[in-house]
């Protein structure tokens, strides 16, 4: 392993956090991946992306138009194992970006993510981990810096070229084999004791899908954590933060 | 660029967002539409950040189903109102600086011919009039002169609506805007009589009045562009902010423009006249008579 002083860790890091590219971070070679900044077995890399989907928050699924569009045999061959991936990560979600038009006046953040502004997406779902596959490398790179610097998500760059440093954990040269291999290293986490943050099973749909009931999921959500008054009226709220969606 | 690129991945139809999914089950990508059709499938735009009764989305809107190829074509613009329309459709838009669009075009139009060679791939700089008449007239009276092979569309509102009611060169004289208090001291340049000088194939001059002679220009222009030369279609898409038209009186303001000095007029080289008309014979022969909106 090859330790980097700056590390690629969950922010919110700030209005402009540099590019890790700048602070020293290079980019895996076949055989290695990221996490956190530093150079690490393709394995390790792995582990730490499965570790962070099974046991943060809202674990989110953003496939990119490499994904979601079939126009070559690569891309098609890989939508299996992505919905592999899925089926092991009990509480999971599928938002997906489509394409990168800026999406104005208003996105609709429970169906789609834009790259011009994903804090708005992570933010709206209280996304803490999070995978990017199949987003095209120039949007990848501004969205995870974007994601970085605004939001506590953990970033997953499983990318199909040459990884990502800005992402927390990134594997470089992904297809459809190495899908496959990270959703074992799923299975095998869960084997070995590793107890996911959300029970049952199922893909919680999103949008207009999530409205018509058109993919079934049972998950259990764990209780919110409640904070006792310590005798400041608002004490409680501000500390957890407050809930935007509240109606 | 191609309508591979609208083909879903398998299982992941369930997962689209709604506006994608209407796109691929229901729309131009699907079947060819017309113009009288509009507001019964899935545009290529529909929501945007336009102002209220904006004339311009009206012309683009109509300008997107006109396409003889949506899934084939590449549109370049600029800063100013049309590019917040131009990014959010569903059609590849490419951004180029204040000024160099058609240069931008020149090269993508000559790149896509190499790479693409069976396939015809249609380029349209669409911008507005400081875009094209101002700030990039060298590189539009240059891409004309060197016979280009694309479309030029100059949504001509007559100011700077964008950046709070400036003169372009294409306002006309003696008008008083927020920023030219005086008035206009100068003529509206001739963008029409500069595009017959420097050889342009096919121009058009029109108003979204009519909405199904606006998409016969649009056709001829981009189809006139892939084997003859350079096309410009010049709108009057007016802007109801800056000229303080009232929302619901914007068409009616295009109808009197029109009468007064902006009538629909159109010009062929002899070329482009002859291409044009085996296009209509072969047309004709194909589907019998021709209706309204051919």
């Amino acid at each position: 392993m090859k330790r980097q002083a700056y590390k690629v860790l969950p922010g919110p890091e700030g209005l402009l956090p540099p590019p890790a590219s700048i602070m020293g971070v290079r980019l895996p070679d076949e055989g290695e991946g990221l996490l956190h900044g530093d150079i690490v077995s393709e394995e390790e890399a792995m582990e730490g992306a499965a570790m962070a989907l099974l046991t943060r928050k809202n674990p989110t699924l953003f496939p990119g138009p490499l994904m979601i569009w079939g126009w070559t045999e690569h891309t098609r061959e890989k939508a299996p194992p992505f919905f592999e991936i899925a089926h092991e990560i009990p509480g999971v979600r599928i938002i997906p970006m489509p394409d990168y038009r800026p999406i104005y006046p208003k996105i609709d953040p429970e169906a789609v993510i834009n790259p011009c502004h994903p804090n708005l997406t992570i933010w709206h779902n209280k996304i803490e981990a999070c995978i990017f596959v199949g987003v095209h490398c120039h949007f990848a790179n501004v969205t995870l810096k974007m994601i970085r610097a605004g939001t506590n998500c953990f970033t997953i760059a499983l990318c199909a070229e040459a990884g990502h440093e800005d992402a927390m954990a990134s594997v470089p040269n992904v297809g459809a084999d190495k899908l496959r291999k990270f959703a074992e290293v799923l299975r095998r986490l869960k084997r070995e004791g590793v107890k996911p943050l959300y029970e049952g099973h199922g893909i919680i749909p999103s949008g207009w899908a999530q409205q018509a009931h058109l993919t079934g999921a049972d998950i259990e959500q764990p209780r919110e954590e409640v904070h006792v008054g310590d005798g400041h009226a608002l004490g409680h709220e501000l500390e957890r933060g407050l809930d935007e969606n509240e109606e | 660029m191609s309508l591979e690129t609208i083909r879903v991945s398998p299982g992941f139809e369930n997962y689209l967002p709604q506006e994608y999914y209407d796109l691929v089950r229901d729309s131009q990508f699907t079947k060819p539409r017309k113009v009288s059709e509009m507001g019964s499938f899935k545009e290529v735009i529909e929501e945007h950040p336009m102002c209220a009764g904006c004339a311009m989305t009206l012309f683009i809107r109509t300008m997107y189903v006109a396409l003889p190829s949506v899934e084939n074509t590449v549109f370049i613009g600029t800063a100013g109102c049309g590019r917040l329309v131009l990014t959010q459709g569903a059609a590849p838009f490419i951004y180029g600086n204040y000024g160099d669009t058609n240069a931008v075009a020149s090269g993508l139009k000559r790149g896509l011919g190499i790479r693409f060679q069976d396939t015809p791939k249609d380029v349209i700089v669409a911008a507005g009039d400081g875009g094209l008449a101002d700030i990039g007239f060298s590189m539009v009276m240059h891409s004309w002169f060197r016979k280009e092979k694309f479309t030029t569309v100059m949504l001509d509102n007559e100011v700077y609506g964008n950046t709070g009611g400036q003169e372009s060169g294409m306002t006309q004289k003696g008008m008083v805007l927020k920023m030219a208090p005086n008035g206009k001291k100068f003529e509206k340049m001739d963008m029409i009589g500069l595009a017959k000088t420097a050889g342009v194939a096919y121009i058009a001059r029109v108003v979204p009045t009519n909405p199904a002679r606006v998409a016969s220009a649009i056709q001829k222009a981009v189809l006139i562009a892939r084997e003859i030369g350079p096309t410009y279609v010049q709108a009057y898409t007016s802007c109801n902010i800056e000229y303080a038209i009232p929302t619901p009186k914007v068409m009616d303001d295009a109808r009197e423009v029109e009468k007064a000095r902006y009538g629909f007029q159109e010009y062929f080289t002899d070329e482009a006249k002859e291409y044009w008309t085996r296009i209509e014979s072969e047309k004709r022969q194909v589907k019998g008579p021709a209706t309204e909106e051919e």
